[in-house]
């Protein structure tokens, strides 16, 4: 394979372009997508990736409910999000068409696997006719190639039957998008030998299905031009890709390397959340626990018991799962001791949407509990950020002895991007003291251990954990009056160890970092404040930057930490008349900032399972702009 | 354990300050004192000791016991415990739970606690009834009983809690009885010293909701002819002469005899250690309901390795395998590349 594209082919820059692979879940489009994306991630290119598939494992082949598709935007410059609508749409079968099409933007490139037009799956995706025949295309530059034959016809040297060969289909489909934005092929060839290398016959016919469909783009007349999308200008440093679920398992691993303290997850398998299970489990050698619990209460309770043990504990869920573990969330809040909760949210309520993202948990994590309960809660806001959200939750819950939410959702779960790769000496130490000893005087010259004798400070108390001698005791989800820790039944302590609770969650305000505003003319300077949380980030970010790129003005603040909120929040606020809150839910960080700070904020809301477009929040913020005060 | 670094101790060392909370006559007490005047003999210390409960009354027992210990919530006693035991393989953890507790709300954290032979010494304390709400039926709880949920009498099939932790694979299951201390001590000794997850099935009087449940079979008078005791590799025999015994007949199953009508040579002999259940469960079986002849003492008895045991060999194995963990590496693990 030569580097150069053949004569008569000519090569075209772009900054930028947003690529669709699109077909059955059986067609392997995730992998292919991902394999796209590691190329261009190693080839230097910025990038944000958004997979979107089915909930069924494997959907009735050829259906609209089986398509699976992933979105990939390369960059020579930075972005923020996966990008709105695809330049380039790869369909493996009519229903992958028919589900994309109206996505693709006008003038875009549909690069359709021809051998899959025929009458059945027509006939299944719904169409009455062929629409690569009926003209219904004419608005794309629509190439046809027929993968399938040509991926049996490649792979015949290595004996496998068409029916096996066909399944390389998706790596010829890689290898002409390989070829058409010019992407270094050696990253996909080396992979393919490190997956398949235990079946060589596979791993030969992927090889030559790849190779037969980066050479098909090289020397077929089909295609007039191939691209290139040079390297973004990222800031110097070791780049890796990451996504946002290994990036929360890896800010595990360093929240027990940076606490010193062992890691326990206890965990029950649930989509999106599962592959943080996973990856942590590959990590023993870190001193890194996993317990598959028998389900998602046990998964917390075991946490709970580790946590007492001494360990950082940690349970990973989605929205189902913080249903469930809820009673045991409240026993953690009463029994102060250190806990990691992880919500990989998704589209609800009850199984709703397993597979797609939403961010309506932020009310469950507030309030979800009976009782006065209050939980701090850190927000992701996009997938390498899951890595230092991570130990700040950890930091959280180990200096104030509680539990901690950390919220992602299944766009950053399974989105991926290029991460800076910290230098691990320059973060924080996160590490806190066991009680070794008594702490109270009991007036006779002797000393006791009191288990709820709070740090005047942080309101913590301490964490003295078995087999330390002399400080034996026992905690439980009764009340306990002030200092001693002993059930009590008494109304004034009650109301005044419910305040206390409250205080140490209101008191760690003082301990976050303040929200950063971006309003190039200073606070207040902008008509509108957009504020967000979550994985909204980038989407909010790029319509802002298209907005100013208007010439007008806006103002974006992103929280982190959504309890307690940071101290300046109030008064960034209050500098604004106009505040536009973007949610993939019906309004509910609004319906807090509203009620906590009397804000005029208005929502704009998006609950269909996929991110928005930095388009849709741009025409909000053009319209708020545009309205009368 | 035998480390002789372990001070020697007395009951009141492992008694805390809190008062004792139960009603007057309560079974649960004579549990406390049986355990509280073990403990100094099983060679553990304080500190290195858990009790872990659920709800019910008998989970105010760890507020008793001067040991570190959680009083977590309904039904999920194991599931913390299996935490801790997991997290922490040098403690001795107890699981105190009850019928309600352990076999209604937290039947599933039980069930797969057995099954995984988590290090947990799992005390259920059994009175058919549900106390701390005053008087409900409980999973164990006899069909037709009236209670104020069940004003017509239960409908609902009881569990056999020996049965039940029999099928769920556990590797120690064994039963006793709040009037015998000397019983008692000996089932909870046995319980303690297995590796794994050991069941004890305890059968508590609660005299406020359920007063003489056991009547039947515990009474002074009723305890020779209506106890079974069970003694690996003794014959089971019972009976004011030991005129009573067991035998396995002709169609495999385990049913009771006078010893006179068969020979004692056809007396079933008892073998804990037996790998198959199967033996094990047909005792468990032998009597409907504690109004029958009722086997008491370790129905099973087995090794298998512990759950603990097992994740601590996988974290060793990593080490040996990968070397101890290096953060930076990890993070450069994936394909990287510099800009």
């Amino acid at each position: 394979m030569t580097d150069i594209a053949a004569p008569g082919h000519q090569s075209t820059e772009l900054d930028r372009v947003v690529i669709r692979f699109a077909g059955d879940s059986g067609d392997g489009m995730q992998l292919t997508g991902d394999r796209f994306t590691s190329a261009s991630a190693v080839f230097g290119n910025d990038l944000s990736t958004l997979p979107d598939y089915p909930a069924e494992i494997r959907a009735p082949a050829g259906t609209l409910a089986g398509v699976s598709a992933f979105q990939v935007h390369i960059s020579d410059h930075d972005i923020l999000t996966p990008g709105d609508s695809p330049s380039v749409l790869v369909a493996m079968n009519p229903a992958a068409l028919k589900a994309n099409l109206h996505d693709l933007l006008p003038g875009g490139t549909l690069i359709v696997n021809s051998d899959a037009f025929e009458e059945r799956n027509l006939t299944k995706a719904g169409y009455a006719e062929n629409p690569l025949g009926d003209g219904s295309l004419k608005a794309f530059t629509v190439y046809e190639v027929p993968m399938t034959s040509l991926t049996v016809e490649a792979t015949k040297p290595t004996g496998a039957k068409p029916r096996d060969a066909e399944r390389s289909k998706n790596f010829f489909a890689l290898g002409v998008i390989s070829w058409m934005y010019t992407r270094p092929t050696e990253p996909t060839l080396e992979w393919i030998q490190s997956k398949f290398g235990n079946n060589q016959t596979v791993a030969e016919a992927n090889t030559l299905a790849f190779k037969a469909g980066y050479n098909f783009g090289e020397t077929a007349e089909l295609f007039e031009s191939n691209y290139q999308v040079k390297p973004a200008a990222l800031e110097p440093g070791l780049y890796t890709q990451i996504s946002g679920n290994v990036a929360v398992a890896y800010g595990l691993i360093a929240a027990g390397q940076l606490s010193k303290l062992p890691v326990f997850l206890g965990s029950y398998p649930i989509t999106p959340a599962s592959d943080i299970l996973h990856e942590l489990s590959r990590h023993k050698n870190f001193g890194v626990r996993t317990l598959q619990a028998e389900d998602e209460i046990a998964g917390v309770s075991s946490a709970i018991g580790a946590a007492f043990a001494g360990h950082l504990a940690v349970t990973t869920t989605s929205g189902p799962g913080i249903d469930l573990k809820s009673e045991a969330i409240g026993l953690a809040v009463s029994l102060e001791l250190p806990l990691l909760i992880i919500d990989i949210q998704r589209g609800g309520p009850s199984t709703g949407l397993p597979t797609k993202t939403e961010q309506a948990d932020l009310l469950l994590a507030l309030f979800g509990r009976h009782g006065e309960a209050p939980v701090p809660i850190v927000a992701a806001k996009t997938p390498a950020h899951c890595f230092e959200a991570t130990i700040e939750a950890a930091r959280i819950a180990l200096k104030y002895r509680t539990p901690v939410f950390l919220l992602s959702d299944g766009y950053l779960a399974n989105g991926a991007e290029p991460w800076k790769l910290p230098d691990v000496a320059t973060l924080p130490d996160i590490a806190v003291p066991f009680a070794d000893g008594p702490n109270h005087d009991r007036g006779d010259g002797t000393r006791e251990f009191w288990p709820y004798l709070r740090d005047p400070e942080t309101l913590a108390r301490p964490w003295a954990i078995p087999g330390t001698p002399g400080l034996e005791h026992r905690i439980g989800g009764l009340e306990k009056a002030d200092g001693t820790g002993n059930i009590s039944y008494d109304p004034a302590n009650h109301e005044h160890m419910v305040r206390l609770r409250q205080a140490k969650v209101d008191g760690i305000a003082d301990d976050i970092a303040p929200v950063e505003l971006d309003d190039p003319d200073g606070p207040g300077g902008a008509p509108v404040l957009v504020v967000g949380w979550g994985s909204t980030y980038g989407t909010i970010a790029a319509a802002v930057r298209r907005v100013r790129a208007r010439g007008l003005k806006v103002a974006q603040a992103h929280l982190i930490h959504l309890q307690p909120f940071p101290p300046n929040l109030e008064d960034i606020l209050g500098r604004y008349d106009k505040v536009l809150v973007p949610e993939m839910n019906l309004g509910q960080l609004a319906f807090v900032l509203r009620g906590r700070y009397l804000t005029n904020a208005q929502s704009i809301n998006k609950v269909q399972g996929l991110p928005f477009k930095a388009a849709e929040i741009e025409s909000a913020i053009v319209q708020l702009l545009e309205s009368n005060p | 354990m035998t480390d002789v670094s372990v001070p020697v101790t007395t009951k009141k060392d492992w008694t805390s300050d809190q008062e004792v909370r139960w009603c007057p006559g309560c079974g649960d007490y004579s549990i406390l004192t049986a355990v509280q005047m073990l403990m100094p003999e099983l060679g553990d210390t304080r500190e290195n000791t858990v009790f872990v409960s659920g709800i019910g009354c008998s989970s105010r027992f760890p507020y008793y016991m001067n040991t570190y210990g959680i009083h977590s919530i309904h039904g999920r006693a194991p599931a913390v415990a299996t935490g801790v035991a997991v997290a922490r393989p040098d403690l001795s953890v107890w699981v105190i739970t009850g019928d309600g507790d352990g076999l209604s709300i937290g039947g599933n954290h039980l069930i797969h606690a057995l099954r995984r032979n988590v290090n947990l010494t799992i005390l259920l304390f059994n009175n058919q009834i549900y106390g701390l709400t005053k008087g409900q039926y409980s999973p164990t709880s006899e069909v037709g009983k009236v209670t104020k949920s069940t004003p017509f009498g239960s409908i609902d099939h009881p569990f056999n809690p020996i049965s039940l932790a029999l099928g769920a694979e556990a590797t120690f299951v064994a039963r006793t009885h709040d009037m015998d201390r000397k019983h008692m001590q000996e089932v909870f000794r046995r319980a303690h010293r297995h590796r794994g997850a050991a069941f004890v099935e305890i059968y508590q009087n609660c005299n406020v909701f359920n007063d003489g449940a056991f009547d039947q079979i515990l009474s002074k008078e009723a305890r020779p002819t209506n106890l079974i005791p069970l003694e690996h590799g003794q014959p089971i025999r019972f009976g004011a002469d030991h005129e009573k015994g067991v035998i396995v007949d002709g169609q495999g199953k385990a049913r009771i005899v006078d010893v006179a009508d068969v020979g004692e040579d056809a007396i079933l002999v008892h073998d804990e250690q037996r790998a198959e259940p199967g033996l094990a469960f047909m005792l468990s079986r032998l009597a409907t309901g504690p109004y029958e002849p009722t086997p008491v003492g370790v129905f099973r008895a087995v090794d298998r390795p512990t759950y603990g045991e097992e994740v601590q060999r996988q974290l060793v194995a990593a080490q040996e395998r990968q070397g101890p963990g290096d953060l930076a590496a990890l993070l450069r693990s994936g394909a990287t590349w510099e800009v």
